[in-house]
């Protein structure tokens, strides 16, 4: 039984910090699905979502204004909007002049704007880590007194039906809209959805701008969850949700919410059962692994080749 | 309605199309025949946009379009197709159809989000567009059918409604006939007919398949060699000692 309930409460650690790699791993994978690069600023709009989030909380509570649902709200929509701001002006800003040239320019062109937001964030906020509020306190305990207590916070809880929801709403997006199937075309064969008449500069923003959103949820809610942001918060959740990109196979949206969850118990488990300081050694190794033997990640379709 | 002037096209040191032209009028099937590599798809790629013409003139509805972008031609009204079959391979064949007309229902994705009754009504005609063009080369069953799962000669027809959708006035077909069986041909024949016939489309062919050609043709350019052989009628050309000698070799 207390096995058991340990188990549970490493599997429940997992969901949740897999389901918010989930939400930034989309990012990452719909934008290589449609041109084919890697957006290394991601994580960097993220960061960018969790302190806009964290100054519209402050700015509320200075106000007086304490309705936890209206501030979370409030702190979610500004988020949203300052990061899918980002997003767009980092297309047009960085990637834009230098699409269609040799891959690896527009991937420096990442680099470089990764290390412009982090250290305009450096100087902007101060390169100490600040503390996030903690709004949503309490959660379940199971188990009897004085043995192991599997908590799950309402927290926890939060941020997983968030997710869910999220996913929901992009995956219907994605197959039910107009825009969706415009995105699905463009993916396929840019060229082709262009001489259609598509306009794929257009569609490539609107990518941005929805994996931005979704960056942005999960900078509000891990802000949240670990109570804390600085200027690298985003380096190592991108480096994770990419690599969680990977292994679900890059491009595919599915694959990234399945690649997100398995990293994300594949760490909690590690820390659980091993030690805290194995869990990058494991959930990188995972990656190593997956690479060798299906290269194109779990739900990836191999590139055909054109003859 | 298409008037293309000496049209050059070189690279490099070849001169790949040296003083091709060419005139299409309204509702006309003109083809553009040849050996293998006389530069026939080259002057395609110079119509659509593809490449930028070295040298000549190509006019459209009076306007002229050599150097412009594929997609700003397309936008024009002249659509093109590919020697090899560019579907939506992963999407479904109604929505390969509908993800075509996306530019002719152009509302903001806010009006998607909250369905106005505009948006739905647009919606609703793309679909009875695309359910229209489906029945019209046979294929309403198959609707739902992934695009990648068709037969090649299904593949073709979807590939020429998907370009009808867009409501074009000139149609380029890259060697449509490619691949396909005798059914399949005689398919795709009568539907080209009736594309000028029924919808007053201008196409322009380039073919291999002479049976093909010689039916449906009104006038037919031949090019050999990157240079005009012989231009008229397809009886005429049959007749042309230059085109005999070119295909056949001297006697």
């Amino acid at each position: 039984m207390q096995d058991l309930l340990y188990f549970s409460q490493q599997l429940i650690n997992g969901l949740t910090i897999g389901s918010a790699y989930a939400l930034i791993a989309i990012g990452y994978t719909m934008v290589y699905g449609i041109i084919g690069m890697i957006n290394f600023a991601h994580g960097e709009i993220y960061m960018i979502g969790a302190y806009t989030a964290l100054i519209a909380i402050t700015g509320l509570t200075a106000l007086g204004i304490a309705w936890l649902p209206l501030v979370l709200v409030v702190a979610l929509v500004c988020a949203i909007l300052v990061s899918s701001s980002m997003g767009w002006a980092v297309e047009r800003v960085a990637y834009r002049p230098v699409r269609g040239r040799h891959r690896l320019i527009p991937l420096i062109s990442a680099i470089g704007m990764s290390i412009f937001l982090q250290n305009y964030m450096h100087l902007a906020q101060g390169s100490r880590n600040v503390g996030f509020p903690i709004l949503i306190e309490g959660g379940f305990n199971f188990g009897s007194d004085g043995a192991f207590q599997m908590s799950l916070s309402y927290m926890q809880i939060t941020i997983f039906v968030t997710t869910l929801i999220c996913m929901t709403v992009l995956s219907t997006f994605i197959s039910r809209s107009r825009t969706g199937r415009a995105c699905r075309a463009v993916s396929q064969d840019l060229g082709m959805a262009n001489l259609l008449g598509i306009d794929t500069n257009r569609i490539i923003s609107a990518t941005f701008i929805i994996g931005a959103a979704l960056a942005a949820v999960a900078g509000l809610l891990l802000g949240m969850y670990y109570g804390s942001v600085d200027p690298l918060f985003g380096f190592i959740a991108g480096l994770k949700a990419f690599t969680a990109a990977v292994l679900g196979g890059i491009g595919s949206i599915p694959g990234a919410m399945l690649g997100g969850l398995i990293l994300g118990i594949a760490e909690s488990m590690t820390s659980g059962y091993l030690s805290g300081e194995y869990k990058d050694v494991i959930s990188f190794s995972l990656l190593i692994l997956i690479l060798l033997f299906k290269p194109t990640g779990l739900l990836g379709k191999p590139e055909v080749e054109k003859i | 309605m298409l008037e293309i002037q000496n049209l050059a096209m070189r690279f490099g040191g070849l001169l790949a199309v040296d003083g091709v032209s060419l005139d299409v009028q309204e509702r006309e099937i003109h083809s553009i025949i040849g050996p293998n590599g006389a530069g026939k798809t080259t002057v395609f790629n110079c119509m659509s946009g593809f490449y930028k013409p070295s040298g000549g003139k190509i006019i459209f509805q009076g306007k002229e379009i050599q150097g412009k972008p594929d997609y700003k031609i397309s936008r024009m009204g002249m659509v093109r197709t590919f020697q090899h079959v560019r579907l939506f391979t992963q999407m479904s064949v109604v929505e390969n159809l509908l993800v075509a007309q996306h530019r002719h229902l152009n509302t903001n994705l806010l009006a998607g989000l909250v369905k106005t009754p505009n948006y739905r009504e647009r919606e609703r005609k793309s679909l009875d567009r695309a359910a229209y063009w489906l029945e019209r080369i046979g294929m309403l069953d198959q609707a739902n059918v992934d695009a990648g799962n068709l037969s090649y000669g299904q593949q073709r027809r979807l590939e020429i409604a998907r370009c009808m959708v867009t409501k074009p006035q000139l149609l380029m077909l890259d060697e449509p006939a490619a691949g396909l069986n005798p059914a399949e041909t005689l398919e795709l024949n009568q539907l080209i007919v009736s594309l000028k016939e029924d919808y007053s489309v201008s196409v322009v062919l380039i073919e291999h398949d002479m049976n093909l050609v010689m039916d449906i043709s009104d006038r037919i350019t031949v090019i050999n060699q990157g240079r005009p052989l012989a231009s008229g009628t397809p009886q005429e050309v049959r007749a042309n000692k230059d085109v005999i000698k070119a295909y056949l070799g001297e006697a």
